[in-house]
């Protein structure tokens, strides 16, 4: 038996209820429903969560880190987006 | 089959049991749990209601981005009505977790069947309304959505600490427009004055009817959809605002406010409940136009999605054909 056909997969584990499912690492499987077992058997083994995702490796597109600069365009060049832009008034506690 | 029946009533119980007891535990539900039907159609109502706020208030704040007093100006008014839009995003995309699409919000909305909030429905006359805007509209806003980063649906929470973050500069901006007219000329002054008389009594409104007459309310509490009450909420915005007032040197509009000793917090006048029924089932200012409007550039958008769909068909076609 070959491992060749085995596909990659990305695991995302919620640490618990009301967080984000957050990236911890990848695996190898046949199919999703192997790569849940994995998962849990690789990644889960002291507690670390209460749900997994596994997203095919090949299914997420990423953005280049090379690229940032053009990529991402935050508008640091505009501080008025920021609330601490506006002093306010020391009279006024309550905002 | 009638054994079957009570079996699968049973157990509906029994997960509803589970359920509640998550929420009482202050568990998040998450889109893959089980959750009673009711607790999901509410949570669409509420949600896609929201998102649609959001969008909808794009509306009142844009009719002033060409006319905003100065380059400076402009240019903040129309961040804060990209950020608007953003939120309008976030929050479509956790309501469609529950199972809806967009497109059926979207028609929800555009035929009424779907409300946003009533405050969208007011024109605004003058720059002044910019700065009532940001401050009292956005202001009660914040103070409904920062006790919502508790509710009880994971993403809806998400969502919502996401917008906060975003949030405290579309007040103070507004703040910021109202100290410069309230501290200007008498016109200025005026101005300022008139914005707050107008936008004052509909911000309360924003936190909807009193509670004994809230149709959702208490079932809402129970499921932690809502943390606190509308009155609740109402209060803390009512009680901030006074001091805001004080010094910007306006006149309040409320003349039955008055400090209660024994609260310790302002018992203030009654609402016109009449104008918010009113305003809300369709027949304020400017329902009709918001509406128009929305329909109005989702069909002008029409070609984008076209063109990106046929795009994406060409892209296909021609993997494919590398492919081969």
């Amino acid at each position: 038996m070959t491992t060749e056909k085995l596909e990659l997969f990305e695991v995302f584990v919620r640490p618990k209820r009301g967080l984000d499912h957050k990236h911890v690492g990848s695996l190898h499987a046949q199919g999703r429903e192997q790569a849940l077992e994995y998962a849990r058997d690789v990644y889960t083994r002291r507690t670390e969560g209460i749900s997994i995702w596994v997203v095919k490796s090949q299914d997420i597109s990423a953005s280049q880190e090379d690229d940032n600069e053009s990529f991402f365009d935050p508008s640091d060049d505009k501080p008025y987006r920021h609330a601490t832009y506006y002093p306010l008034p020391k009279e006024i506690t309550t905002m | 089959m009638v054994n079957n029946m009570i079996k699968n009533t049973l157990s509906e119980i029994e997960l509803e049991r589970l359920f509640q007891e998550k929420i009482d535990a202050e568990q998040k539900i998450e889109p893959k749990d089980w959750m009673p039907d009711a607790y999901r159609q509410n949570l669409i109502r509420q949600m896609s209601q929201h998102a649609h706020s959001e969008v909808i208030g794009m509306q009142p704040e844009g009719n002033w981005i060409t006319r905003a007093p100065s380059l400076r100006r402009k240019a903040v008014l129309l961040s804060k009505v990209q950020d608007e839009a953003g939120h309008g995003l976030y929050l479509y995309s956790a309501t469609e977790t529950l199972g809806i699409s967009r497109a059926q919000m979207i028609e929800a909305l555009q035929t009424g069947t779907a409300k946003y909030a009533s405050i969208f429905n007011y024109p605004t006359q003058t720059w002044g309304d910019m700065g009532a805007i940001g401050w009292l509209v956005d202001g009660a806003a914040i103070c409904n959505q920062v006790s919502l980063q508790r509710t009880s649906y994971g993403p809806y929470a998400r969502s919502m600490i996401r917008i906060c973050k975003e949030e405290s500069f579309h007040q103070r901006q507004g703040y910021q427009i109202m100290i410069e007219l309230a501290h200007g000329t008498p016109a200025q002054k005026a101005m300022a004055q008139d914005s707050l008389n107008r936008f004052y009594w509909p911000s309360l409104m924003m936190f909807g009817p009193h509670d004994s007459e809230s149709a959702h309310s208490a079932r809402s509490m129970k499921w932690k959809i809502k943390r606190e009450t509308n009155d609740d909420l109402r209060q803390k915005f009512i009680d901030q605002t006074v001091s805001q007032i004080t010094f910007l040197g306006l006149e309040h509009p409320d003349k039955d406010l008055v400090w209660n000793e024994k609260r310790e917090q302002y018992d203030s006048g009654e609402l016109d409940w009449d104008e918010f029924y009113s305003v809300i089932n369709g027949n304020g200012h400017c329902n009709r136009q918001r509406i128009q409007h929305h329909v109005k550039a989702h069909e002008d958008g029409a070609w984008v999605r076209e063109a990106t769909a046929a795009y994406n068909r060409k892209k296909e076609l021609k993997q494919t054909v590398d492919a081969a």
